[in-house]
């Protein structure tokens, strides 16, 4: 599966082969570019920001005549110098592109000033000379706090079901409790940046490190005051980026662009780690608090969940990602009678914005911590209760408590098919047994599932656009919406147009993302990637393929059956030529070799005010087993075995599949056990770094680490190849191992106690979970 | 001026700012962009180069964290970054290993990843998973989740060949010993205010801080160079000591080991090992390769931090530090070292010039604990060293010592005076760990709470007790399992 193989009469590389990434030379050699790495053009200035050293209060007094004299330094800009719109907000209004005197600071980093100088470092020890005069005012830093002022940056919205609470009070079982859900820093390894090139007609050209080239350009274009048309924004790759460059690129962008427009220079910002960590946004952390009902086998009878996200000081994305929390707060559980309430809570604090999975992971840590619970008070293994609760069609039980009917019910078979493959239930017994002779090692174990909502739930995202270029020689250029950021997205896609146009991908170079190649288009996010821009593709190879056929019907006078394109090769009846022979033929004709190509993704809707809906076109689903020794003297904890087997339909390319859950994998085990931040009393954050922000490192890798790709088991729906998305669904699978470490701490109560365990599961809060069993059971 | 070897040639600079970095040198310089800038705080490996240097047994290569590694320092070595491994359109083995494994995503932390299995390559030794783990703990992947990265190294090393490296080695220790028998001037780079000095021994050094008194001194730089790239402020004047051969030394008498103020983490852990095989564990647990390769013990001390991880070891056992200035050297046990936070009883003109570590003596129980929220490449919420002499069962003298529980790493004497003539194997030790919350009022902060230091510390002294009476394995961690049960008891 790992190395490349010609599939029989099908070209290298196309669909279904575990290729390299397009990039992999260029990363191993350092010649791929990111935007620092770029050539600049003479004279590049570089700039920095000047940020907030509060959490709330009014800005009284700003003095930069430091800033202005210091070395190096050739312009200041604040906000009375943005020539447009101020407030950069990506959906609603909130971001201000820099905080002036008289406004409010909002949290602790906010961008107040941007200075430009001949060379970086000149322009950090610049920005750092500024005055900066306050009028405090509270901050509010929690999302207790948030909740008890009813301090929120939109409205509550809320799914319902049945009558939750009329149900609970009939329910045989009963159980309540809070789980704090701690946020996550996407520690992408390359930084925000951006580099802007000053054009005639007052262009701008914007390179930029971005998720989201379009909303890029048309805040640029903004801030400006010009027309989009006037703006071009290019990605070619990122490093990295989670969700972290999805509308949190846009503002450095905005700030080189007017610094580049009123020098005429062409100005790069990047920022360095601990101002990146300080200044942008990061996953929401959340609170939840239930109240659920559940029969002796524990099935749940009626839930009510209030879950409630920590947004920051703007609404940003949090809308939809609050929304997602709720749509994932099922998993992959029927919820009979049920209430869910998701608050979208203002702090003082960075605006937090999307990261892989987008609300999903923390609706479904809430969901799968109820589920623990419940196993627990009735003394059952909680697979069997996972099991018990699973979404089953036989049963009547398929109908989320948004109304979507789960049409593809992969998740049971999955799941026992996995149960069989770790081994399941013959470690449970070694574990047990091993947990009974040891008194202070203990192991865990837990099979958690995910089914995971593939769409944006913002409809219009849903939408894609492709340009293809096949030139004389038969080389082809290919360019889409989405953006590379080591997903693997221009391999996947570049293997589309191989299989569609049968040449073997080394033919097919993908150009970077621009928007004056292809316009108006979505972030790429929400795991939609291959799914849409894919099609797009396809769509327009299939136009190409479509002219050289009607062209071979016409020039040789053949039926359409004549014309037989084959790896490399078109025949039209007898005739054997080669690709290029062809499409050199067809040009000298005065055949189009380009074409544009659009999808738009069907079936999906959702009423808000009804809350019910098809959000979604279908569901990727997953499971993973996770195995953990938990040293309950310290807290400290090893990922011992880890057994995953998840759904990607039809894979595009197995080895990139595979990366994928495996990377998601451990991200996810980041988010949820070592990654924690921090702030000080005054809303300061405090882990700023990789010295303080500890994500996995090499040694966390399990050493037992089996990953399968479900078999046989197309999309149902005519996705890509029927194919499934496979950028977010992975990181939940790492819920398994939060629910192991759990595992292994109830067995100090006889796994008679839910271990309160609130994420991330440090070392520390492993130690005070153990020690509370322990007095408990005492 | 220095001169060093990059891509086959020597390279002489003069006029550079002190401050400059490998990583500055490469990127702004050179043009170079291979090698990445993700953190600029040696905690990533983004930025990972190799440093080749002459030794008795040939070529030595390590992997270096160019983002605070002093350009001064490598005057005489081969700098090697990741345009350099391709050996004309051949791909380096390990590099074909990270294309073929399907080990980089986004590719921004790959070259690093490369360089630091390019140093491992190199390294003539054969590897299991565990030194490849070692070998890579401080290259940080966002992306892959590892596995494929592991493996690409298990395939590169499964089969080390000849590379364009190993075949020209000894053209290579003949340019560099010719470039080090040129050296001779003190001033290594000169510019407006600028100065980096490499002086030749101790002396010079104690010459050069009686003429220079605001300069800095610089080994390693792993924890200076933190002020030029997170803090900003210039370093306009560094004495690197690194250049004084003698304090490269590590001398083993009856009484001592004494390593020079220039020995590495790395370079010193045979001998501190030999004596302590105890300390395993928390040797491979300081920093990544990379920092073991460029910091230096005499470092981890002079910037006093609360949470180095040598003090809280040789305060429990006894260490000493000789301080050298132009009016001789004085001799002081570590315990005197420490005055408050990031305050030291280093005077004005001194610098450490050697650190002094008891040899093994007696009946010894030693045992070193670091606590932290990751395993590699972490900071010590909490480090404890226990050094406890025994007569039997019973403990005649403790020595305790912590870090990250005080504004200064030191000794816990209500513990010490409490685990004084008690049996270690029948002592309660609950009892016993209400002294350390006489000992200590630890704080809050963004590795841990105050309550989790005290409660894992008292902790620790069950640990203590149940690897004493041989309670098999109970670590979680897998090296410390081996490092218990390997180690004997005395």
């Amino acid at each position: 599966m790992d190395k490349p193989v010609r599939k029989p009469d099908s070209p290298l590389g196309s669909a279904g082969q575990g290729v390299a990434h397009e990039s992999a030379a260029k990363h191993v050699s350092g010649e791929a570019i990111y935007i620092d790495d770029m050539r600049a053009p003479l004279g590049t200035l570089h700039a920095y920001v000047g940020l907030s050293d509060m959490a709330h209060g009014v800005v009284s007094g700003m003095s930069l005549a430091a800033v202005r004299n210091a070395p190096g330094v050739v312009d200041v800009i604040t906000r009375d110098d943005v020539p447009g719109i101020i407030d950069i907000g990506p959906v609603f209004p909130g971001d201000p592109l820099m905080v002036g005197v008289g406004d409010t600071v909002e949290f602790h980093g906010q961008v107040l000033f941007a200075v430009a100088a001949t060379n970086y470092a000149a322009a950090r020890r610049a920005a750092r000379l500024a005055k900066i005069e306050y009028t405090p005012l509270p901050a509010c830093l929690s999302i207790e706090d948030g909740l008890a002022a009813q301090s929120f940056v939109r409205p509550a919205h809320y799914q319902r079901r049945g009558d939750a609470g009329g149900a609970l009070s009939k329910a045989d079982h009963r159980l309540q409790g809070e789980l704090q859900i701690g946020g996550q820093e996407q520690m992408y390894l390359e930084g925000q940046a951006s580099l802007c090139v000053p054009e005639e007609d007052g262009g701008m050209l914007v390179y930029s490190s971005t998720q989201n080239p379009t909303e890029g350009q048309k805040l640029v274009a903004e801030v400006l005051g010009v027309d989009l048309h006037q703006v071009t924004v290019d990605t070619r790759r990122m490093g990295g980026a989670f969700g972290g460059k999805e509308t949190h690129a846009n503002q450095w962008a905005c700030l080189a662009a007017i610094l580049a427009r009123r020098s005429g220079r062409a100005v790069k910002l990047r920022l360095a780690r601990a101002d990146d960590m300080r200044a942008t946004g990061k996953r929401h952390h959340f609170l939840s608090r239930y109240d659920v009902g559940f029969d002796d086998q524990g099935r749940i009878q009626a839930l009510d969940l209030m879950l409630a996200g920590g947004c920051g000081m703007s609404p940003d994305l949090s809308d939809a990602i609050v929304d997602r929390a709720m749509f994932h707060s099922d998993n992959a559980y029927y919820l009979p009678d049920v209430a869910v309430a998701g608050h979208r809570v203002k702090t003082h604090t960075v605006s937090n914005t999307a990261f892989r999975g987008f609300g999903g992971p923390q609706g479904m840590v809430a969901i799968e911590d109820i589920i623990d619970a419940i196993a627990r008070e009735r003394g059952l293994d909680p697979l069997d209760v996972r099991k018990t609760n699973l979404y089953s069609a036989a049963a009547g039980r398929n109908t989320t408590h948004y109304g979507q009917e789960i049409e593809q019910e992969v998740l049971p078979l999955l799941i026992d098919r996995l149960e069989t493959t770790s081994d399941y239930r013959a470690r449970r017994q070694t574990i047990r047994d091993f947990n009974a002779s040891n008194p202070v090692l203990r192991r865990g174990l837990a099979l958690t599932p995910v089914k995971f909502g593939i769409s944006f739930t913002v409809q219009h995202l849903n939408q894609a656009g492709a340009l293809i270029h096949v030139y004389t020689d038969g080389s082809i250029q290919l360019n889409h919406g989405g953006t590379e950021m080591g997903q693997g997205l221009y391999t996947k896609v570049a293997q589309v147009v191989a299989e569609e146009l049968q040449v073997d991908i080394a033919h097919i170079r993908c150009t970077s993302t621009r928007t004056d190649k292809v316009p108006n288009t979505s972030p790429t996010a929400a795991s939609s990637g291959s799914d849409i821009n894919g099609m797009a593709a396809l769509a327009a190879a299939r136009k190409i393929r479509k002219r050289l056929t009607d062209f071979a019907c016409e020039h040789f006078a053949v039926s359409k059956e004549s014309v037989q394109f084959s790896p490399n090769r078109v025949t039209v009846d007898h005739r054997v030529f080669s690709f290029a022979e062809f499409v050199n033929l067809a040009y000298h004709h005065r055949i189009s070799l380009s074409a544009t190509g659009f999808y738009r993704t069907p079936k999906i809707h959702y009423d808000r005010e009804t809350a019910t809906g098809r959000p979604f076109y279908y569901f990727a689903n997953g499971a993973a087993v996770s195995e953990v020794l938990v040293d309950t003297l310290t807290g400290e904890y090893r990922v011992e075995r880890v057994d995953i087997c998840h759904d990607v339909g039809n894979s595009l390319n197995p080895a990139i599949d595979i990366g994928q859950i495996e990377g998601g994998f451990i991200q996810g085990m980041g988010w949820l056990t070592s990654e924690e931040l921090a702030w000080d009393d005054n809303g300061r954050l405090t882990t700023v770094g990789p010295a303080t922000y500890k994500i996995p490192a090499i040694g966390d890798t399990p050493p037992q680490f089996n990953v399968e790709l479900l078999p046989d088991s197309p999309n149902a729906e005519a996705t890509i190849f029927r194919s499934k998305a496979v950028g977010e669904p992975p990181l939940m699978l790492a819920i398994s191992v939060w629910s192991a470490i759990r595992d292994a701490v109830s067995s100090l109560a006889d796994y008679r106690v839910h271990p309160k365990l609130d994420t991330p599961a440090t070392p520390e809060r492993v130690l005070m979970a153990c020690e509370a069993l322990r007095q408990a059971s005492r | 001026m220095i001169r060093f070897l990059h891509q086959e040639r020597e390279v002489a600079i003069e006029d550079l700012a002190a401050d400059t970095t490998i990583l500055d040198y490469l990127r702004e310089h050179r043009g170079l962009t291979g090698t990445k800038e993700g953190c600029a705080s040696g905690d990533c490996g983004a930025c990972t180069v190799v440093i080749a240097k002459a030794s008795d047994d040939g070529l030595q290569y390590s992997p270096v964290n160019a983002c605070i590694a002093p350009l001064g320092s490598i005057h005489g070595t081969q700098l090697i970054s990741v345009e350099d491994l391709k050996d004309g359109a051949a791909w380096h083995p390990v590099q074909r290993a990270m294309i073929e494994c399907h080990a980089s995503q986004c590719g921004f932390c790959t070259p690093g990843f490369v360089m630091s299995m390019f140093a491992l390559y190199h390294s003539h030794r054969t590897c299991e998973r565990e030194d490849i783990l070692e070998a890579l703990g401080g290259n940080l992947c966002r992306c892959t989740g590892y596995r494929p990265i592991i493996d690409a190294a298990e395939q590169a090393l499964g089969d080390v060949q000849v590379d364009k490296f190993s075949r020209r080695a000894q053209a290579t220790l003949d340019q560099l010993r010719a470039l080090l028998d040129t050296e001779s001037e003190t001033a290594a780079l000169e510019s407006a205010h600028s100065h980096y000095f490499r002086p030749r021994d101790a002396a010079q050094v104690a010459e050069l801080l009686q003429q220079y008194p605001d300069a800095r001194l610089v080994a390693g730089g792993t924890d200076l160079f933190l002020e030029n790239t997170q803090s900003l402020t210039p370093l306009p004047v560094l004495i690197d000591l690194s250049a004084a051969t003698e304090l490269h030394s590590i001398d083993c008498d009856a009484d001592a080991i004494r390593l020079g103020a220039a020995v590495t983490h790395r370079a010193c852990q045979q001998a501190v090992l030999s004596d302590y095989p105890e300390l395993a564990e928390l040797i491979e647990r300081f920093g990544s390769l990379q920092i073991r390769s460029q910091g230096t013990v005499a470092g981890n001390i002079a910037n006093a931090s609360p949470i180095g991880d040598w003090p809280p070891v040789l305060l429990a056992l006894g260490g000493a530090i000789a301080l050298q200035s132009n009016a001789g050297v004085r001799e002081i046990p570590l315990d005197d070292f420490f005055l408050d936070y990031r305050k030291t009883a280093l005077q004005a003109g001194e610098f450490i010039a050697t650190v002094i570590l008891p040899r093994r003596k007696g009946s010894l129980f030693l045992r070193a604990y670091k606590i932290s929220k990751r395993f590699e490449d972490d900071i010590s919420s909490v480090c404890a060293v226990f050094a406890l002499t025994l007569d039997g069962d019973r403990i005649t003298q403790a020595r305790v010592a912590f870090g990250g529980m005080a504004a200064i790493p030191r000794r816990a004497p209500a513990l010490e005076s409490a685990l004084t003539d008690v049996e270690l194997s029948s002592v309660d030790m609950d009892e016993l760990a209400a002294a350390i919350a006489q000992d200590f009022q630890p704080i809050d902060d963004a590795r841990a709470t105050a309550n989790y230091r005290l409660t894992v510390a008292a902790r620790l002294l069950t640990r203590l007790q149940q690897e004493y009476i041989g309670k098999a394995a109970t670590r979680a961690h897998p090296l410390g399992a081996n490092q218990a049960g390997a180690s004997a008891h005395g």
